[in-house]
């Protein structure tokens, strides 16, 4: 067969279409195109969506207060998304962020309310490595039941969210329950193991600087790493990984290690930075908004910062554009799916087969 | 309280509400199954089974009409899987992720409208559901007539659904052709099957399914909605899919153990059994993955299962 | 003067392409009423392509189809079949866990009826077989057929459905001699019956011997048609590659002085996917500077092999090692780094379509230092070491970070070449090296192979096409059925011979 020359790039404009868009543009457009749908709903229940959106940037972005709210919702984003797009680059299809992230809290709040006298640099860290090894427990179990016993990855991690969720449930309920306050909570983490506001008068955490160091790492890890260069080789073609000797079972199982860590970093965030205690329902679907993160960013750790930032703003404004527009806040789920679904359709997320 | 359990009325009761629990799941398993059979999963049914359920209860509290509220939730559930059907066979998305997309977005959906409806308020609307419909004579025979012949007229439907499927799968040319398609699909291209247009109409009846899974729980079983009436029970569904190796007989066996376990976590909690109800509430999910990890392993169903068919690349 | 006969199907100015690439330029061919017709041309020619228009499969940029002279349009393969046009694909198109009277009922308009009737099915088709010496077992499920009955459950189906012509790709390339020889009658008895044929083939024999007119095709336009009793091989070799083709490539003579035994294969047995035997206690040694070749047609356990060799599948008895070390049981890894290079069957197998040719080429030792050091990579090296090979290996692409796909399937083969035979392994198994390579390439690499056989490498060669077998080897096994039916050195070695060991007689 012969080749025609490559055509240049004015007739590649012309030729717009999902498959062969370069990636920024098509997330630009993916974005535009959810908030239109969403626009236009918003329209058909009877408010206005200009007010809407108008009402969810100022309260995002509008004051120090709102933005750094943003980035508090931001950072479990970021760290879940950096675990999703580890699992997701090497094809495994990680849906239980959302349990991994509880698993981190968990942890996180039993080592903060059970040990005290322990000096803040090295509370830190021990809570944050608590967190990081809830998740990774809890990423590991369907990491191994997928590598030795080929166990359908999708179902497993989304049964041990709504497990690992009840049991959080339980531990604020009774064991875990902090009496003198009454309502289903756990005791105060020692001081000493609070993520420390790094900007006064907000709720803005060390953990978010630390999610966007996590990035730096996560992008080391995935080009630079003899692990990552193999989690992306069993991603992209786990045969050939395997005929040229990759260690698939491992890779695979250490790839779910490191995702739900991350994940469960994204916990000890919440509870160590922003609760300062377990709180029964603490995440309100991050570890599912993540995936949208996720794949929005294309999968590239540096793309998971910005596009947990859009994502965190919806959350946060959420509240405003019900309160300033009637708008009810599950728009933003929508809006959420809708995101996805167009991704999906988006053929550069890695073709899964 | 060990008495309490195994007396006859306890079973009595436990059986029949085992398979008034396991209807909802196993008319959304059936759907996913000719989905699937025609090579495509659609992980949005769990996201699809709650707008059913929202649709159903909308339509049937305004219209003082249950059947007509039951099949406008199926209506809904169509609707999206035909959204479902496009994105994978127009468009060739990843069917994984666009499932997950329509799983958000349709429970987004369902939130939004429940609220732009019914608003927040402490007063929640309710109906009447479906009453049973005792078969004469056979609703006589002791334990086993109120627990089979002693339903709602959809679980009467539910269970005729699985030999209606097995004869359509063995002896009808249009399941043959789903077969083939989610088999291998460039051979049922090469037959002059329309392998796009099977596997749309497969999908969104799949949809149609879901949604009549999703709208039987609060008109049949509840009485009412709220957003989280029917958490895990898409999920519940593809599992039981597999484990019934995509079969109407194990499937059916499928939705039975998982119908039971959801009965029984209801008896032992309403009879305070000694055990935290969280963990009660955890039992289905449990109970999932344990089908999932002994039972199905790495059985992968259709051999075109997640892969977008094209005439160029075949 | 004779009447002469009527252009079935006429195809006038097809073109086609795919993106950028031109699979068919202005084709013009016709088929006439109870000929066999050969379309001649090396892979990617553009034959396939050719046929699938003709079938429906793929519609034509440009062009027109006639049949009986009325112009048609073809639409899929639904509307070739209207048409009486009928093909059988080198892939068959058949639904493996179906039974037979299935995969031939499925497409056939059911009229109104609610249920299929397979009685009636059945019975055309046991009528069908008897006629035409096809026998099948209308309830076996397709799984279970050998490949010679799944072939012919693809010309039943086309029979099935009253087509005039029939359209045979490649349908040789899985058959033994003996099934071709059947295959060859069945033909002959078709056309005799008032069948017209297209037979496309790559093979210059088969074309010459049971074809009427051949037509050559060469990267997409024909380059002529002749009638078969005036062609000969050598026009018809250079029609296809548009050359003088040597038909033998030079050979150093054997350095016999530093023979070593490498790899060392003893009673070695292992089971397929489904569970059976695909290897059956197979013993065989290959030595330094030597190039073993094992010739067979594809499906008779040679994948199995050398997965096993290579540490893909277990052996279930027996074992094999290399330079003396047991490597029975080892891992992919293992293996790979006990001086054996792999060259996969199938060159998607063998590299990373989205991975770049600089990643492609560090599979097999990008953990190994100096390339990485603490898990680190080093990527600077592996980007210089990536261009020296591409240099060396003649391997064209812009720069080394390309993606790996967007490489022609001549130059993906030479890309895993450089990766397998830069790490200087002592044993190369190379597993149908050229298939899906145009001519330029092949030559390449069987040049390359000689002059690493010359340097001291053994080489365990697995191909279908014998007439490389009989080229680059310096002794032949042929497998069948999972065992080795006969040894024969290059002198020994013939076509015939070759043949009926293939077909499970001993010679």
């Amino acid at each position: 067969m012969t080749e025609i020359a490559k055509p240049d790039w004015r007739t590649q404009v012309k030729r717009l279409n999902p498959n062969e868009m370069p990636s920024w543009l098509s997330t630009i457009l993916i974005v535009v195109l959810a908030f239109l749908v969403g626009g236009i709903l918003i329209f058909a229940i009877g408010a206005s969506p200009l007010a809407a959106y108008a009402a969810l940037l100022d309260a995002a972005f509008g004051d120090v207060n709102g933005f750094a709210e943003t980035m508090v919702k931001a950072c479990p984003l970021i760290f879940a998304g950096l675990g999703i797009t580890v699992a997701f680059r090497a094809k495994f299809w990680n849906i239980g962020a959302e349990g991994q992230i509880y698993a981190g809290g968990i942890a996180t709040a039993l080592v903060g309310i059970s040990i005290s006298d322990l000096p803040a640099l090295i509370f830190i860290p021990v809570a944050l490595l608590a967190g990081a090894l809830g998740g990774a427990i809890i990423g590991f179990i369907p990491g191994v039941l997928k590598a030795k016993l080929k166990v359908n990855e999708v179902i497993t991690t989304l049964m041990l969210n709504y497990i690992i969720i009840q049991l959080t449930a339980y531990l604020v309920h009774s064991p875990m329950r902090d009496v003198s306050s009454g309502i289903t909570i756990s005791p105060q983490l020692d001081r000493a193991a609070w993520l420390p506001i790094i900007v006064p008068q907000t709720r803005f955490h060390l953990g978010i600087l630390l999610a966007v160091g996590a990035a730096f790492i996560v992008s080391w890890l995935l080009y630079q790493t003899i692990l990552g260069y193999q989690l992306r080789a069993v991603g992209e073609r786990a045969r050939t990984a395997r005929f040229l000797g990759i260690p698939v079972e491992r890779t695979i199982i250490w790839t779910m290690i490191i995702s739900g860590a991350l994940a469960g970093l994204a916990g000890t965030a919440e509870v160590s930075g922003v609760q300062h205690r377990l709180v029964e329902s603490f995440s309100p679907g991050y570890g599912y908004l993540a995936i949208a993160v996720a794949l929005l960013a294309n999968l590239e750790p540096f793309g998971v910062v910005f596009s947990s930032i859009l994502f965190a703003a919806l959350l946060n404004g959420a509240d405003a554009m019900q309160r300033a527009a009637a708008v009810p806040v599950p728009v933003i789920y929508v809006i959420e799916g809708l995101v996805i679904l167009f991704v999906a359709i988006r053929v550069q997320v890695r073709r899964a087969h | 309280m060990l008495q309490e359990i195994i007396s006859i009325a306890f079973i009595s009761g436990f059986l029949a509400a085992t398979l008034r629990m396991a209807s909802p799941i196993l008319i959304t398993a059936l759907g996913e199954m000719v989905t699937e059979r025609a090579g495509i999963m659609d992980l949005g049914i769990e996201g699809i089974m709650i707008l059913g359920a929202f649709t159903g209860f909308c339509i049937a509290f305004l219209t003082g009409n249950l059947w007509l509220g039951f099949l406008f939730g199926g209506l809904a559930g169509m609707l999206f899987g035909l959204i479902m059907g496009i994105a994978s066979v127009k468009y060739r998305a990843n069917q994984i992720v666009a499932g997950l997309g329509i799983w958000i977005l349709c429970q987004g959906l369902s939130s939004l409208l429940n609220r732009r409806v019914f608003g927040i308020s402490a007063f929640r609307p309710e109906i009447t559901t479906f009453q049973p419909v005792a078969i004469p004579i056979l609703s006589e025979i002791p334990i086993l007539g109120n627990t089979v012949f002693n339903q709602n007229l959809i679980v009467y439907i539910a269970l005729l659904l699985v030999p209606v499927f097995i004869i359509f799968f063995s002896r009808t040319a249009q399941g043959l052709n789903i077969d083939a398609v989610g088999e291998n699909p460039r051979a049922a291209d090469a037959a002059g099957l329309d392998v796009g247009v099977i596997r749309t109409l497969a999908v969104t009846f799949g949809g149609l399914m879901a949604g009549f899974g999703g709208a039987y729980l609060p008109l049949a079983l509840y009485g009412l909605y709220t957003d989280d009436l029917s958490t895990g029970l898409g999920w519940m569904a593809i599992a039981i899919v597999v484990f019934g190796k995509w079969r109407p007989g194990g499937i059916l066996a499928g939705a039975l153990i998982f119908g039971a376990s959801n009965a029984l976590q209801f008896r032992l909690q309403a009879m305070n059994f000694p055990l935290p109800y969280q963990f009660l509430l955890m039992l289905p999910f449990m109970v999932t993955l344990v089908i999932v990890i002994f039972f199905v392993r790495g059985d992968t169903g259709p051999s075109a299962l997640t892969k977008p068919y094209s005439r160029a690349e075949g | 003067m004779t009447v002469q006969p009527e252009a079935v199907v006429q195809l006038c100015g097809i073109s086609m392409r795919f993106g950028k690439v031109i699979a068919n330029a202005d084709v013009e061919f016709d088929l006439l009423t109870g000929e066999i017709h050969g379309l001649l041309g090396e892979n990617g020619a553009g034959k396939t392509t050719l046929m699938n228009i003709l079938f429906g499969m793929y519609q034509p940029d440009e062009g027109e189809i006639l049949v009986h002279n009325q112009p048609v349009k073809i639409h899929s393969p639904h509307d070739a079949i209207r048409y009486g046009i009928g093909m059988v694909h080198q892939h068959f198109m058949q639904v493996p866990t179906l039974r037979v009277v299935d995969n031939v009922i499925l497409g056939l308009s059911s009229a109104g009826r609610v249920f299929l009737d397979r009685d009636s099915v059945r019975q055309r088709l046991e009528c069908i077989s008897e006629n035409y010496g096809l026998k099948i077992d209308p309830n076996a499920y397709i799984w279970q057929l050998s490949i010679g009955d799944r072939q012919r459950v693809e010309i039943l189906k086309a029979l099935y459905r009253d087509v005039q012509v029939l359209i045979l790709d490649e349908p040789t390339s899985v058959l033994t001699p003996k099934e071709t020889e059947e295959l060859f009658h069945t033909v002959n008895t078709l056309v005799s019956d008032g069948l017209s044929v297209i037979f496309i083939t790559h093979h210059l024999e088969e074309a010459l011997s049971i074809t009427d007119r051949i037509t050559v095709l060469r990267n997409g336009s024909v380059v002529g048609t002749i009638p078969t009793s005036s062609a000969s091989k050598q026009e018809l070799a250079s029609m296809m590659v548009g050359r003088e083709v040597l038909f033998r490539v030079k050979r150093e003579e054997d350095n016999e002085s530093s023979r070593r035994e490498v790899l060392r294969v003893e009673g070695l047995s292992a089971l397929n996917d489904r569970d059976l035997p695909a290897v059956r206690q197979v013993s065989f040694t290959v030595n330094s500077g030597e190039i073993v070749g094992i010739a067979g047609v594809d499906g008779n356990g040679q994948s199995e092999l050398v997965q096993t060799l290579t540490g893909l599948r277990p052996a279930t008895h027996g074992k094999f090692s290399v330079d003396g070390v047991d490597l029975t049981g080892a891992s992919p890894r293992h293996v790979l780094m006990h001086g054996v290079g792999h060259i996969t069957e199938d060159s998607e197998d063998g590299l990373i379509g989205e991975f770049t040719l600089i990643e492609n080429l560090m599979l097999d030792m990008h953990y190994m230092p100096p390339y990485s050091k603490h898990g680190r990579l080093n990527k600077a090296l592996m980007a210089e070491k990536a261009r020296q090979l591409i240099k060396q290996y003649d391997v064209r692409a812009p720069d080394e970070s390309v993606k790996a796909r967007t490489l022609s399937g001549g130059n993906k083969q030479k890309l895993m070449l450089a990766r397998e035979i830069s790490r200087d392994p002592k044993l190369l198994i190379a597993a149908h090296p050229t298939r899906g390579v145009d001519i330029g390439a092949e030559e390449y690499i069987r040049g390359l192979l000689l002059e690493k056989r010359h340097a001291g490498m053994a080489i365990l060669l697995i191909s279908t096409k014998l007439d490389e077998i009989l080229s680059l080897s310096d002794r032949i096994l042929i497998m069948e059925r999972g065992r080795i039916m006969g040894e024969m050195t290059r002198e020994e070695a013939n076509i015939e011979r070759i043949g009926l060991l293939m077909a499970g007689s001993e010679a």
